[in-house]
């Protein structure tokens, strides 16, 4: 069974409770579908629900209401014993490599584990013939094998993570901010290293980072979360070229340009004020509190996605 | 902007002292921060920039020795004057600002409070209600909403921007000469850390106050700052104006990280060119450039002496073998090419 979309959320809704009746709206309502061997970033800013999204989807959380479906399997509601061999299709790599990997376990041991949990080999010999060559293939020697994580660098950690959710070789991959905790020359290699094995084995990647010039450079496709909901999402240049909702062009304009004479002449477009809490999120359009074009209809009436042409997708009234 | 240095370091070296040997933070830096400018100060984890800062306000671990070196700030040398004279500066003549504004603030004092004890420190003379009402000034100028309200807050109370404004609040709240901010936006949001950086632009033309900027973010310092120093290995690499270190970068590791970071609006299919390795060991500095090993130019020389600065204009000097006049112009030289 080979689907063309290898995982596809429907109006996926994760409410979290938060003592008394209260409730965080956490993600309300996302959908989108993410091709074969594509990319597709998804950025907000923190509290926006895109960690959330991608931890409902690999069912670290359960879903509250909406659909996920990977490759071609409905997972919304399975067991966990049941998800068990579906796993191995979806791997996860993390945003903080010091707290993501065991420090009572050598590399060999967190790189083999995968393998063993999944009755791939039951040997650590045998491992060891998967997990040498993907120890080279992330950059890393035999050598470092038998040492402990706290042994490595920021970068040499995110190494690992990479290799331990690679190593069944999965056909999706979410990242959780697999670079921001790493130095700028080390972000880099590990992006290099993530493009690569797309490339080889056609993986897909859900690639979730708040740095939005790396998330451009990396994706496909690109969606754009404001409190929980999608406000945008559409081919990854083209957000960037011809950004349609406020939130996404403010989004844009506060990034920094590392160009001194670009940053000069550049006005001023950020957003002001907080992202509002999500425990009672703004009626209508979400981002009503914050926009400089609302009407007053945006603060009464959800909008819906809509196509503004070519596949660009944005819930916006102004649309 | 007048050139006229407030603060000069020369020659700082300062060393930890842990259990497997001497970390060698900071191995000899010098640099001068000018009245009223924004200098930044870039560089990677370990590269020893916010030792450097530290070592200012000598807010050390116990474990750190200043080895060499002074640090002139208004006629006097920080590093001999006495504990009790050093807290009288800081936060009076220099405040600090940190990446983390949660653990910089104590949980369980109102913020407005924390903010006019700040002032009651330095100026005990002063009444109450005069210094609240300045507080809730400051509160209003780095665009605190309903600062009457938010004064009895505490900082659980506040998002992470929020809590960052107090820090900046408390900063300035004794109008400082100079103000050292830490990778202040760091942990914060795009969209935020917009807002702060403009606010420090506007406090800067309004107070006049010095700014030392640590980032690791060469975006932030081109949008921020007036001149930049880059360090690597405990040691500054290339000092030079904003513009020329973006468009005229002078040492291999300042075209490196400029290369490693993707523009806006880089072409997806040209690869990004990562500076291979990782940064040294200080307990066991190299002895020649500490560049060196990752160098993509490097030459026999470069690992075993380290290159003194080289002027390459006004204001403008690196640290690199191959900028020297005798160095051989051919293909491997970038600067010569």
């Amino acid at each position: 069974m080979s689907n063309q979309n290898i995982l596809e959320v429907r109006d996926l809704t994760k409410h979290f409770k938060a003592g008394g009746k209260q409730v965080v709206h956490a993600v309300d309502g996302v959908s989108f579908t993410l091709a074969r061997g594509k990319t597709l970033g998804l950025v907000g800013e923190s509290g926006c629900g895109k960690s959330s999204c991608a931890r409902t989807i690999i069912r670290m959380y359960d879903v509250t209401a909406g659909q996920v479906v990977l490759d071609g399997t409905d997972i919304t509601n399975m067991k966990q014993k049941e998800l068990k061999p579906l796993r191995r299709k979806m791997q996860m790599i993390f945003q903080d490599p010091y707290a993501s990997l065991n420090a009572r376990m050598t590399v060999r041991d967190i790189i083999a584990e995968p393998l063993i949990a999944h009755g791939i080999v039951n040997k650590k010999e045998a491992a060891n013939e998967l997990v040498y060559p993907m120890l080279e293939w992330v950059g890393l020697t035999k050598e470092h094998a038998n040492r402990y994580a706290h042994e490595f660098s920021g970068g040499q950690r995110q190494r690992v993570g990479i290799a331990r959710a690679l190593i069944l070789k999965p056909e999706l991959v979410i990242c959780d901010e697999p670079i921001s905790a790493l130095d700028v020359s080390i972000q880099a290699q590990v992006i290099n290293l993530l493009k690569d094995f797309q490339e080889e084995k056609g993986l897909s990647y859900l690639f979730i980072a708040h740095d939005l010039s790396m998330v451009r450079y990396v994706s496909d496709e690109v969606g754009v979360m404001y409190l929980g909901h999608l406000v945008e999402i559409c081919e990854s240049n083209e957000i960037y070229d011809n950004p349609l909702h406020p939130y996404t062009k403010g989004l844009l304009g506060s990034i920094p340009i590392a160009n001194p004479r670009l940053a000069r002449q550049k006005e001023k477009s950020g957003i002001e004020g907080d992202i509002p809490s999500p425990i009672h999120p703004p009626a209508g359009c979400r981002f009503h509190t914050r926009c400089p074009f609302a009407k007053p209809e945006c603060s009464e009436v959800k909008p819906q996605m809509k196509d503004a042409g070519g596949g660009h997708m944005v819930a916006c009234h102004l649309y | 902007m007048s050139m006229e240095p407030i603060l000069k370091i020369e020659n700082l070296k300062t060393s930890f002292m842990t259990s497997n040997g001497e970390v060698q933070a900071v191995r000899g830096v010098s640099l001068a921060v000018n009245k009223g400018e924004i200098l930044g100060i870039v560089g990677e984890s370990g590269s020893g920039k916010s030792v450097t800062s530290m070592s200012i306000l000598r807010l050390l671990a116990d474990t750190a020795v200043i080895k060499e070196g002074s640090i002139e700030f208004e006629g006097k040398n920080l590093i001999g004057v006495s504990k009790k004279e050093m807290r009288g500066i800081r936060g009076e003549k220099i405040s600090m600002i940190f990446q983390d504004p949660m653990s910089s603030l104590n949980p369980l004092i109102p913020v407005g409070t924390q903010v006019a004890e700040m002032i009651l420190e330095h100026h005990p003379e002063r009444k109450k209600e005069d210094v609240k009402k300045e507080v809730l000034e400051l509160f209003s100028r780095v665009r605190i909403p309903e600062p009457e309200k938010r004064y009895k807050c505490f900082p659980h109370e506040f998002s992470g921007g929020m809590r960052q404004r107090v820090m900046i609040a408390m900063a300035l709240a004794n109008k400082p000469e100079l103000l050292i901010a830490d990778e202040p936006t760091t942990a914060l949001d795009v969209t935020i850390q917009d807002q702060i950086l403009h606010q420090l632009r506007e406090l800067e033309k309004e107070y006049g106050t010095s700014i030392i900027f640590i980032t690791h973010d060469l975006g932030v310092v081109a949008e921020l700052c007036d001149r930049v120093i880059v360090m690597y290995g405990g040691l500054v690499m290339e000092e030079a104006s904003i513009d020329d270190i973006f468009e005229k970068p002078g040492h291999p590791y300042t075209m490196g990280l400029l290369e490693s970071i993707p523009d806006i609006k880089q072409d997806k299919s040209v690869r990004l060119m990562p500076i291979p390795g990782s940064p040294p060991d200080m307990t066991n500095p190299p002895v020649g450039c500490p560049f060196a090993p990752r160098c993509p130019y490097a030459r026999k020389i470069c690992a075993q002496e380290l290159p003194e600065f080289i002027e390459l204009g006004e204001g403008h000097r690196t640290r690199c073998f191959l900028q020297y006049p005798d160095a051989p112009a051919d293909e491997h030289n970038p600067f010569r090419r």
